[in-house]
């Protein structure tokens, strides 16, 4: 049980990491990742979502006919989607206008009706809700640093306009990396977001190349 | 004795990449000369800061990708990627601007796409395009010859005066204008002229993309010029301003990113010359070499996918 539980989780945030090694949901991740805060705000939305969705599809996965099973997830997704675009509209309005559009479209995001498909409808419910929050864990934790690596190039800062997501606490957590005089201003204009995708894959499959190096050393050790 | 035999025809070792690239390189010195009679010291910087830069990430990254280092290095393609990448950089523009620029030419354009005769992009021009877009303000800025102020390139001084509804006749009495185009600058494009037409003769070029470009530039402009002489600038003005002697020679001319049969290659330079027009007269930015460029480098493999050269 507990093996299974835990490599739900490391797939959901590193082996099968929806957006570094599915590559999926790009529009909104290359849209809304020019700073931490917006890269944040969306993860959450997602995780929240991916959360809420895989459990109502595990829940009802006996009533489901596998004919329809397609527009149904799409119903349910879009469902969730239009409680969580409510619940932002009431608590992080200011956070709601700058994400816009790609609030609903999180309904498109194809790591979720993926995530409904493959995992929440064959599984029972405690392990959907588990993938939900591992997945999304793991597609915000790309998110937010490519958010990261954009906004220091781009504007010279970091964790610019926090109090959007954390309240007026959050209002000098901004940090001035360097004069935003010099800054990289194609980091946060699309192209930038293309090239850091780009290299944040090439960094991953990187480190996954120098751990599987290591591995078949480590038991040698123990013995 | 013997003597070794070898067949006919008995010319000199083909076009290597290598004497290629030196050609191309001795083709630019008339231009270097002229910008440094232009610019002085200045240019001089740029150009070893450019250099040296190319080297040294170059050789950084064929150690990383486990590459035969000195031959690459000798090839020398680098090393022109990053003179014209020097000579399109404002001269007063601060050092860190041409080391970033040639960076991204170098390890971005070129080695994350496979290195040299895999890149789709001219390393060059999309180090510019960086610069361009990331630092607007230091890559505009021309410390202007025989002038004291930095101000803006002729072509930038039209589209704005163009923009406010002067005429051009009146534009055209600015100090900053010559004989056909920029003061200074015209001579510049000569020198451009006149290293690009030594290639032709030397066989490093072939004709098709350089006449394909100047009359994809020069065929609109005509037209236009023609209809309203007032609102259009002359063809003149087009062929001797900004880069475009640069860009018909030099820049479009790579063997890497253009197309490849001559159908193809007459289509590419058509394509490259029409679209340097349309981004002067109605685009946000005063020289379109690069984007134009660009552009046509991503339609080169569509044109060659569809212009094969037939089988016989």
């Amino acid at each position: 049980m507990y093996s299974d539980y835990s490599k739900i989780l490391s797939n959901g945030l590193w082996h099968n990491n929806q957006a570094l090694v599915a590559l999926l949901g790009l529009c909104p991740l290359l849209a809304v990742s020019n700073t931490v805060i917006n890269s944040l705000g969306l993860g959450l939305a997602t995780t929240l979502t991916l959360i809420l969705s895989n459990l109502l599809v595990s829940s009802l996965r006996q009533f489901i006919l596998p004919e329809i099973r397609l527009p149904l997830f799409v119903l349910i997704i879009a469902g969730v989607v239009t409680i969580i675009e409510l619940i932002m509209h009431a608590w992080f309005y200011e956070l709601y206008k700058i994400l816009g559009i790609f609030i609903p479209l999180i309904v498109t995001n194809c790591a979720i009706i993926g995530r409904a498909e493959v995992f929440a409808s064959k599984n029972r419910i405690m392990p959907s809700i588990l993938d939900g929050l591992a997945m999304g864990l793991g597609f915000s934790f790309a998110l937010v640093v490519l958010g990261g690596f954009r906004e220091v190039l781009g504007s010279g800062t970091l964790l610019a306009q926090a109090d959007l997501l954390f309240g007026n606490t959050a209002k000098n957590w901004k940090i001035n990396v360097f004069d935003d005089d010099s800054s990289i201003l194609l980091a946060i204009l699309p192209p930038g977001a293309f090239i850091g995708l780009g290299l944040l894959i090439a960094l991953k499959n990187s480190l996954e190349l120098r751990l599987q190096a290591t591995k078949p050393v480590t038991p040698k050790v123990y013995e | 004795m013997q003597f070794p035999t070898t067949s006919s025809p008995f010319t000199p070792a083909s076009n290597t990449v290598n004497r290629v690239m030196l050609q191309v390189l001795i083709a630019l010195l008339p231009a270097i000369g002229i910008m440094f009679w232009l610019f002085g010291n200045t240019l001089l910087i740029q150009l070893l800061l450019s250099c040296s830069t190319a080297l040294l990430a170059e050789s950084c990254i064929l150690w990383l990708r486990k590459k035969p280092i000195r031959m690459h290095l000798l090839d020398l393609s680098a090393l022109v990627s990053a003179v014209l990448l020097a000579l399109a950089i404002p001269t007063v523009a601060p050092w860190w601007i041409s080391v970033s620029g040639t960076l991204f030419a170098i390890i971005i354009a070129k080695h994350l796409y496979g290195g040299l005769g895999y890149n789709p992009f001219n390393p060059a021009m999309a180090g510019y395009v960086f610069l361009l877009i990331s630092f607007p303000q230091q890559m505009t800025a021309w410390q202007l010859p025989f002038d004291v102020i930095s101000s803006a390139t002729v072509l930038d001084h039209t589209k704005t005066q163009l923009g406010l509804d002067f005429s051009l006749d009146k534009i055209r009495t600015s100090p900053l204008f010559g004989y056909a185009a920029g003061k200074g600058w015209e001579y510049l494009s000569l020198a451009y002229l006149l290293g690009g037409l030594w290639l032709l003769q030397r066989k490093v070029i072939s004709w098709h993309i350089p006449v394909a470009v100047l009359l994809g530039l020069t065929i609109p402009a005509l037209t236009a010029y023609l209809i309203d002489s007032s609102r259009f600038t002359s063809p003149l003005f087009q062929l001797f301003s900004g880069a475009t002697f640069c860009g018909a020679f030099f820049i479009a001319t790579d063997p890497v990113t253009a197309a490849t049969s001559n159908k193809g290659r007459l289509i590419f330079g058509a394509l490259l010359g029409s679209l340097i027009y349309i981004i002067r007269t109605w685009g946000g930015y005063p020289d379109a070499i690069a984007f134009a460029v660009l552009l046509a480098n991503l339609a080169a493999p569509s044109i060659d996918y569809y212009i094969r050269p037939k089988r016989t």
